[in-house]
């Protein structure tokens, strides 16, 4: 079976510090894979080198097939596989300016070129998926932390991705609102999503 | 010598509707000066955060220079020096829209520059991470949020460059300060026609300070 993921003697530095070294990684469709460990080893620099938001010094980095130069080199894979992996943040950076549902359209319409009646819809089954139908026409600040992370799992969900990145994703969020956000994860992954989780979330893992 | 001072009012008010015949070259070297520094400040302030120095450098040179130097040198310089370069006279009302297109401009890319670089670096990785381009993410999240943040210093730099066009009287233009010149030459009367001269000059910035105030108001609860 192809890996979605096949990371093989990754390096990188960040000036002196050689945060990742000789890392190999495979991820196989449907595969939920739990990475934790002390804060500032490298974590979130390694799912951040999946999709680009970091560049690697050396090794070999292939997401579903598609082969990622280190460097930055490869702007044309990066684009294929941005479109193919969702990303969670830890801080949610929802789109202050949108509402929720803009949120949710804006790359179906701009990236998948759907239109705003169809974007709209995918939005609206997005939120009910993640439990906040009625805030669509609400504006990020208006919703608690565990709702705008929800909301950040939609907005990714909504480009249909093969994989999608959790860069700790509960860790800026008050203990009452982990919860929530770790139910839909549970069931993205009992649906099958492939997912790379960064956590501290002990319990989860 | 009597030199017992009293304040001619009604001096004042007759100088009026002299004054504001200067009014249309006040305003239009104001608002053409801002539309094209605005273009200028989007242009040099997006290339002064550009990565490639060969982007970065000619804008901060433009930046520096136009802010470094006074904008009475820059519209002598436009409106008498540069003739001879390109050899055809320039008039003075479009002396000086170009001074103030090109000094406004300058303070206005730093506007934008901060105005971007103020937004967040988790809002751009956000828009690339679901796979919009470099430009999208720019011109859908980025620059929307900068925008906003930019207008109380649009506001502001349109406030001095309005009061800027009272220099270019010294090219002839006849804008308000030139009119009461002009005005005064035959009725002596400086104190009150400079008094109604800024008195004028308040009444334009205040109704934009006003206007600034609704639109910033709006565009907050548009949120």
């Amino acid at each position: 079976m192809p890996y979605i993921v096949n990371i093989e003697k990754l390096n990188k530095h960040f000036g002196q510090l050689h945060v990742l070294k000789d890392i190999d990684l495979q991820v196989t469709q449907g595969e939920v894979l739990v990475i934790i460990g002390a804060s500032g080893s490298g974590k979130s620099t390694l799912i951040r080198c999946i999709n680009g938001l970091e560049e690697y010094d050396s090794g070999e980095l292939k997401v579903d097939g598609h082969k990622l130069e280190p460097k930055g080199k490869s702007q044309q894979a990066l684009n294929t596989i941005r479109k193919e992996v969702g990303m969670v943040f830890q801080q949610f950076n929802l789109f202050p300016h949108l509402t929720v549902q803009r949120n949710i359209m804006l790359a179906p319409l701009k990236v998948r070129n759907k239109n705003t009646q169809d974007a709209a819809k995918l939005a609206d089954k997005l939120l009910a998926r993640v439990g906040i139908a009625n805030q669509a026409h609400k504006h990020p600040e208006q919703l608690s932390g565990g709702q705008q992370q929800r909301v950040a799992i939609a907005r990714a969900l909504a480009m249909e991705p093969r994989l999608m990145l959790f860069d700790e994703p509960t860790s800026a969020l008050d203990p009452e609102m982990v919860g929530e956000v770790l139910d839909v994860m549970r069931d993205l992954a009992k649906e099958g999503m492939t997912m790379l989780v960064v956590t501290h979330e002990m319990g989860f893992a | 010598m009597d030199n017992q001072f009293e304040f001619d009012w009604q001096a004042a008010f007759n100088s009026v509707p002299f004054l504001l015949k200067g009014l249309p070259y006040t305003l239009m070297i104001s608002f053409g000066g801002l539309v094209i520094g605005f273009l200028l400040g989007i242009l040099f302030g997006l290339l002064s955060l550009n990565k490639k120095w060969y982007f970065r450098w000619p804008a901060t040179a433009y930046i520096e220079i136009f802010r470094g130097t006074p904008i009475l040198v820059q519209v002598l310089f436009i409106f008498y020096g540069l003739p001879d370069l390109i050899g055809a006279p320039i008039d003075p009302v479009t002396a000086s829209i170009v001074a103030i297109a090109f000094n406004s401009g300058a303070y206005i890319s730093e506007v934008v520059r901060g105005g971007v670089q103020s937004i967040a670096k988790g809002q751009q990785e956000a828009g690339l991470s679901l796979g919009l381009t470099r430009v999208q993410t720019f011109w859908y999240i980025t620059w929307p949020q900068a925008f906003r943040r930019m207008i109380p210093p649009l506001g502001n730099q349109a406030i001095v460059s309005i009061k800027d066009t009272s220099l270019f009287s010294v090219i002839g233009v006849g804008e308000l300060v030139r009119q009461g010149q002009v005005y005064i030459a035959n009725t002596f009367t400086a104190f009150e026609v400079y008094f109604a001269v800024a008195i004028i000059y308040l009444g334009i910035t205040l109704s934009l300070s006003l206007l600034l105030r609704i639109y910033e108001h709006r565009s907050k609860s548009a949120v």
